[in-house]
């Protein structure tokens, strides 16, 4: 792993699960994040790899009853997070740590207004005794620097579309100014133009207010555009983490990355067809020994079936795999 | 808004009609003499003929409807065959009782079932969960009379806290609410809970909670505001139950109502008094469902816009600005 030069976040040895009435499915195995200040690190996955439930675990929101938190640490600045009592995580979530989540259709209250639901981060956050026509005020300034006219504060989310929607989002979760933004793909429903937009948007809110961002996606082009660092994450686990330049240009990857490249399409070349991962992620509900990726991998070798492959850093980027726990890595296969 | 509720309340008027054709032809049509049931059996034919003249049995039934329906909508619901006095007076009389028992009994459930609801659904698989959850079970298995029947028993004869019958105060509608709220209460407790635990599970919810928001907030606030829609539902529903209801529990407590005024009207197949009856009751859920309606468009924002008059919205810019609502 780079050299932490000012860590925010650390995640080490994160295991999640959500028991079901179906039985137990092991959705984080083993995850190991950090987090430095000021930076966006793009986490990046297959659906169902355990990008959402990640972000949810460090806000302690995973579903009640079902989703726990069975080992490992999240710290943030000083503190643990991973078994800090509710009233504190409370505290902590709105204002220093927010998120913005993956649907805006759905996830904004339909029967309460705009300027309500931006208002009431800040009712619960701002130091009591601040003035109602204080908080008005700070709800017009953010809804500005979002693109929202803040005379629309009166309406409901219905009268608003899908990208405005959106621009709600990032309001109610940029209204505190939090050291860390977790974005849970934040464009996925919204059409490109839109897309781009809401990217910009983040990128220039993020530079201004100095915040910290873990950017969760599928779109590697969104990654290429907004991230400092990117981790892979597949099957509950990261299997390869750099800088940006370290995943897009450098030889050396994980299998699992490299098929992520192929399956997009390349706008140079002439290509009939794209070369999908074959196979599916392991099953979540089944421990598994040895690499997650086995099954599906091109260049499986014996070892892989039994040992799980421990992280190689090779100036801060990091490939959890045999292939290059054998040589040294930069040695190409 | 104004425009919607004179429509709705047009619409009324051709359910009346239908509704009131069919108890008529229903009361009409079916064996049985209403000159003989109240001369009896074994009266004089010139008087069952001339009681049969003053009723006007002898017209055709669509004759007879028609001329009953026209007078409805003059005001005019006829004279009682039993008592020969007219229909709209005697209803009048007794309208106070029965809406002073079927709004009570909405009100009482209403008033225990939303917050057991609430408490239920907040504390899924708690104790009061379950004790709650079993309560409604209970109470919409007793059947109203039993439950009446049992009431007496045990308030009225070993007691003595409470009159066995009559309306002279407040302490005579004390039981009958309670009997007949049993059933609504129950299921007005079981849709407020799965009405909140459904929002509950909605993402909106876990917006609200990585806002950092207080979880009482969170459940009044958000959960509830959202929940409210079905319990109102019911509410409404429960009130064609009540009325309903309100026929038997009248009949246990011998309350002067319209129930009660309704059951021995059917005894004597006393026409007019039962069909007005019946478009009273009509009338009176009808008014109630509309007064749902209404509520619907203050909790839901999104209700509302069907409702109000759109006009407003044709000469604003694209983007509306200034719409306040």
């Amino acid at each position: 792993m780079m050299p932490m030069e000012n860590p925010l976040l650390i995640i080490k040895d994160l295991h999640v699960s959500y028991k079901t009435d179906d039985g137990v499915i092991y959705a984080i195995n083993g995850l190991d994040l950090v987090l430095n200040k000021g930076e966006t690190l793009g986490l990046v996955g297959e659906t169902g790899a355990g990008k959402t439930t990640t972000a949810l675990s460090i806000l302690k929101l995973l579903p009640e009853r079902i989703g726990s938190i069975d080992s490992g640490t999240i710290q943030f600045h000083d503190e643990r997070l991973d078994n800090a009592p509710e009233a504190k995580m409370r505290l902590i979530r709105g204002s220093q740590i927010s998120m913005i989540f993956q649907d805006p259709m759905t996830c904004l209250n339909p029967v309460l207004t705009i300027g309500d639901q931006i208002a009431e981060v800040l009712e619960s956050h701002c130091p009591p005794g601040t003035k109602a026509a204080e908080i008005q005020r700070k709800v017009d300034e953010i809804m500005t620097m979002v693109g929202l006219p803040p005379d629309r504060k009166e309406e409901y989310p219905h009268q608003f579309s899908g990208g405005m929607k959106q621009r709600v989002d990032i309001a109610i979760a940029l209204a505190c100014e939090p050291e860390l933004l977790l974005a849970d793909e934040p464009t996925t429903a919204l059409d490109v133009t839109i897309q781009a937009q809401v990217l910009d948007l983040m990128r220039g809110l993020k530079d201004k207010l100095g915040t910290s961002m873990l950017l969760i996606t599928h779109d590697l082009g969104v990654v290429a555009e907004t991230c400092d660092r990117v981790a892979i994450i597949y099957a509950g686990e990261i299997i390869e983490t750099g800088e940006v330049d370290d995943i897009f240009y450098l030889e050396d990857h994980h299998p699992y990355t490299k098929g992520l490249f192929g399956s997009i399409p390349s706008m140079n070349e002439k290509m009939k067809r794209l070369n999908p991962i074959a196979g599916l992620m392991p099953d979540p509900s089944i421990k598994y020994v040895g690499c997650p990726f086995a099954d599906r991998c091109p260049h499986k070798m014996a070892i892989c079936e039994t040992q799980k492959p421990q992280p190689v850093v090779t100036n801060g980027h990091m490939i959890k795999c045999h292939l290059f726990s054998s040589k040294p890595a930069g040695d190409n296969k | 808004m104004f425009k919607f509720i004179l429509k709705r309340l047009l619409l009324m008027i051709p359910v009346i009609i239908g509704i009131s054709f069919v108890i008529f032809a229903i009361v009409s049509l079916t064996p049985g003499d209403p000159a003989q049931l109240i001369l009896g059996a074994d009266a004089d034919p010139v008087l069952l003929q001339a009681k049969r003249e003053e009723f006007g049995l002898n017209d055709n039934f669509f004759m007879r409807y028609i001329k009953y329906i026209t007078g409805v909508f003059r005001g005019d619901f006829g004279k009682s065959y039993r008592t020969g006095l007219p229909v709209l007076g005697e209803l009048l009389l007794r309208l106070p009782h029965t809406t002073i028992i079927a709004l009570g009994g909405i009100g009482l459930s209403v008033v225990v079932g939303v917050p057991l609801g609430m408490i239920s659904a907040i504390k899924q698989y708690s104790f009061i969960d379950y004790f709650a959850r079993t309560l409604a079970l209970l109470l919409t298995a007793i059947p109203v009379f039993w439950l009446g029947l049992l009431m007496l028993l045990f308030f009225v004869l070993k007691l003595r806290w409470f009159p066995a019958t009559g309306t002279g105060s407040w302490r005579n509608y004390v039981l009958p609410v309670v009997a007949l709220a049993a059933s609504a209460t129950a299921t007005q407790t079981r849709t407020t809970r799965s009405a909140m635990l459904e929002a509950i599970r909605q993402d909106y919810v876990r917006t609200a909670r990585a806002k950092g928001i207080s979880e009482p907030k969170i459940m009044f606030k958000h959960v509830l505001k959202n929940s409210i829609l079905p319990v109102i539902t019911i509410a409404g529903m429960n009130v064609g139950v009540q009325m309903g209801g309100t026929v038997v529990i009248e009949n246990v407590f011998n309350i002067p109502g319209m129930g009660n005024m309704l059951i021995n009207s059917v005894r004597v197949k006393d026409i007019p008094m039962i069909v007005s009856t019946i478009i009273m009751v009509a009338f009176f859920i009808g008014v109630m469902n509309l007064i749902v309606d209404i509520i619907y468009t203050f909790v839901d924002p999104r209700l509302k816009t069907q409702y109000v008059t759109v006009k407003k919205k044709k000469d604003q810019p694209l983007i509306p600005a200034q719409e306040k609502i």
